[in-house]
């Protein structure tokens, strides 16, 4: 349980004179649900970004499955990514493909399974994820929100990747159906073995399933460690964060439920 | 890889006897599409009255089997069947017939908004108007006379073998200048627009309607027609018309250089000759197609923008056909006019 999955060492990153991220570090180990917070425009999703390789940071380094991934090209980065799945915040599912055909593209892009099994293997994905058999036939603009999560979550797993990046899974979701993906979440780790790093400012979904958090905040890290350990923090921006009106309430009810 | 297991299990004879033992003891690593294989082939052999014992399995293995048993569909949901020839060509027709007559009530719309607008001026949107004049007239002024020029150019050069013939150089002037000005210089600005205006606004709400923007209009109580569609109405009929005319200068241009260059006509005599051989019949009636024209090209565009349907695919499709269609009606508008006016006897 202890191998490192992902390491992030003394990461930097600038737009221009404004300053995102400096001297970032923390590593995700195997079987972890990890998770960063941070309050909105912090720069959680601008490292997300920078680990599957859609941007650069200005200095560090960034290793997955103890591979070097910055500065990698699209070429080099594929190997790597077909061993992880991204879901995007707003799902990014292809508005022209079904939800069955979202999947089943993935897979046929690079496994080299006949057209049959690649439907049912799409469609045992998308059961996976909690969707109803039928919302396979629909296009994406025809699903609501929580469900085009789900499928969107359908799609990242396509490939049983090892590890698993969730862009703020939660956000926009009645809290029903963000309790699901919260359950959604465990149960994959549990059943798959999947490292998962998931970037979130959902209190309730931090309490629920995250192993381990770092706290994002003026481009550092202000704390690192399990919900009740953070809870514990003493600095202000954490303290703020856990204890404005919101924190309290997610973290009572989440004492209520142990 | 899984691939080519798939063909192995295919390929595999099975005994006969009722039961069947899949001994999974050497299974070193198993993933839910390796797990769902093994459940598919366990079902198919079920399917087929034999009973299925796995064993040997490895607990965590096991376990995902079982999340795989436990949410598995119903599987080999067969696909809608495809519609015959004449269904097809029936559902054609109609979307074809709906599509006219949405383009018809849509016309409706954008003039009873029109109508509205009218008596209380403030509700004109100035700012949109003046920006879509910029990009739909100002923007296109080097593209347009580039074109026009050229036409001119190859009309006069095509022309002049002709003339010169029969020593009736002179008549290039009345060659270029009435079929550039009544006729070409128009079409040619037109269909220039269509391409690059039209495709623009059916792909601007288009996108629009993907991302909500429209509904969003409503609910703040814009009318998007009076955002959206009348100022580029507005502007283009503004454009169009001194588009044309800009148009038809470079024309002429390009035909008079070249009528000085095959034909020797200096372009004094061209001139001279060209105040004869154009009417300010003909002019009037260039021009004059020319708002025509541009009320079909923005009604057109905006209105497939509009017809955009959820995705990104829809864009591109619906950009397609404004375009096609935009086009189409202004040459068919240009040949009813033609006959009209030979009716007219202009």
């Amino acid at each position: 349980m202890t191998e490192a999955v992902l390491e992030v060492r003394d990461l930097n990153t600038r737009f221009g004179r404004a300053v995102v991220h400096a001297g970032v570090s923390f590593t995700v180990r195997r079987g972890e649900v990890f998770a960063l917070a941070g309050a909105s425009g912090c720069g959680k999703t601008t490292l997300l970004r920078e680990m599957i390789v859609l941007q650069a940071p200005v200095s560090g380094s960034i290793r997955i499955f103890g591979q070097e991934v910055t500065g990698l090209g699209d070429e080099e980065a594929l190997a790597l990514r077909r061993r992880w799945g991204v879901m995007f915040e707003r799902g990014a599912l292809f508005s022209a493909l079904t939800v069955t055909e979202n999947v089943a593209m993935v897979l046929e892009e690079h496994t080299g399974l006949s057209a049959q099994l690649r439907t049912e293997v799409a469609a045992v994905k998308i059961a996976l994820t909690g969707l109803p058999p039928d919302a396979g036939q629909n296009y994406p603009s025809e699903l609501s929100g929580g469900m085009r999560k789900r499928a969107a979550l359908a799609r990242a797993l396509a490939l049983d990747p090892e590890l698993l990046f969730l862009d703020e899974p939660t956000a926009g979701l009645d809290p029903l159906s963000a309790g699901g993906i919260d359950e959604l979440v465990r149960q994959l780790r549990d059943a798959l073995g999947l490292t998962i790093m998931m970037v979130t400012h959902d209190l309730d979904l931090l309490w629920r399933t995250a192993d381990r958090v770092a706290v994002l905040g003026d481009g550092h890290i202000l704390g690192i460690g399990t919900m009740p350990e953070l809870a514990k923090s003493e600095h202000p921006l954490v303290h703020e964060y856990f204890y404005g009106p919101r924190g309290r309430a997610a973290r009572e009810q989440a004492w209520n439920r142990r | 890889m899984l691939a080519p297991l798939e063909e192995r299990i295919e390929a595999l004879a099975y005994p006969l006897e009722q039961e069947v033992l899949i001994d999974a003891s050497a299974v070193t690593a198993l993933d839910t599409s390796g797990a769902w294989l093994l459940h598919r082939t366990a079902l198919a052999l079920q399917k087929r009255g034999r009973r299925v014992r796995i064993e040997g399995l490895r607990p965590e293995f096991e376990a995902l089997l079982r999340l795989i048993e436990s949410r598995t569909v119903a599987l080999g949901a067969p696909a809608p069947p495809t519609p015959s020839m004449l269904v097809r060509l029936g559902l054609n027709s109609w979307e074809g017939l709906r599509g006219a007559y949405g383009l018809l009530s849509f016309l409706g719309e954008a003039t009873v908004a029109l109508a509205r607008s009218i008596p209380d001026p403030r509700r004109i949107r100035w700012r949109a108007i003046a920006y879509n004049l910029q990009t739909a007239g100002f923007e296109a002024l080097p593209i347009c006379g580039l074109l026009s020029f050229l036409l001119g150019i190859v009309i006069a050069y095509q022309g002049a073998q002709q003339l010169q013939r029969f020593g009736a150089n002179l008549y290039i002037a009345d060659l270029v200048g009435l079929s550039m000005v009544r006729e070409l210089s128009p079409l040619i600005t037109a269909i220039i627009v269509a391409g690059r205006s039209g495709s623009a606004y059916a792909a601007q709400i288009g996108t629009m309607k993907v991302t909500e923007e429209v509904d969003a209009l409503r609910t703040i109580g814009v009318g998007p027609l009076d955002l959206l569609v009348l100022p580029k109405v507005a502007a283009l009929v503004i454009a169009l018309p001194l588009l044309t005319v800009y148009t038809d200068i470079m024309g002429v241009l390009g035909g008079m250089i070249m009528a000085r260059a095959q034909l020797q006509v200096s372009f004094t005599t061209f001139l001279n000759r060209l105040q004869e051989a154009v009417s300010l019949t003909s002019y009037a009636i260039g021009i004059g197609k020319a708002p025509v024209f541009a009320v079909i090209i923005a009604l057109v565009g905006c209105y497939q923008g509009f017809r955009v349907t959820g995705s990104a695919e829809s864009v591109g499709r619906q950009t397609t056909v404004s375009v096609v269609q935009s086009i189409f009606l202004v040459i068919l508008s240009d040949a009813l006019f033609s006959i009209a006016f030979s009716w007219l006897k202009l």
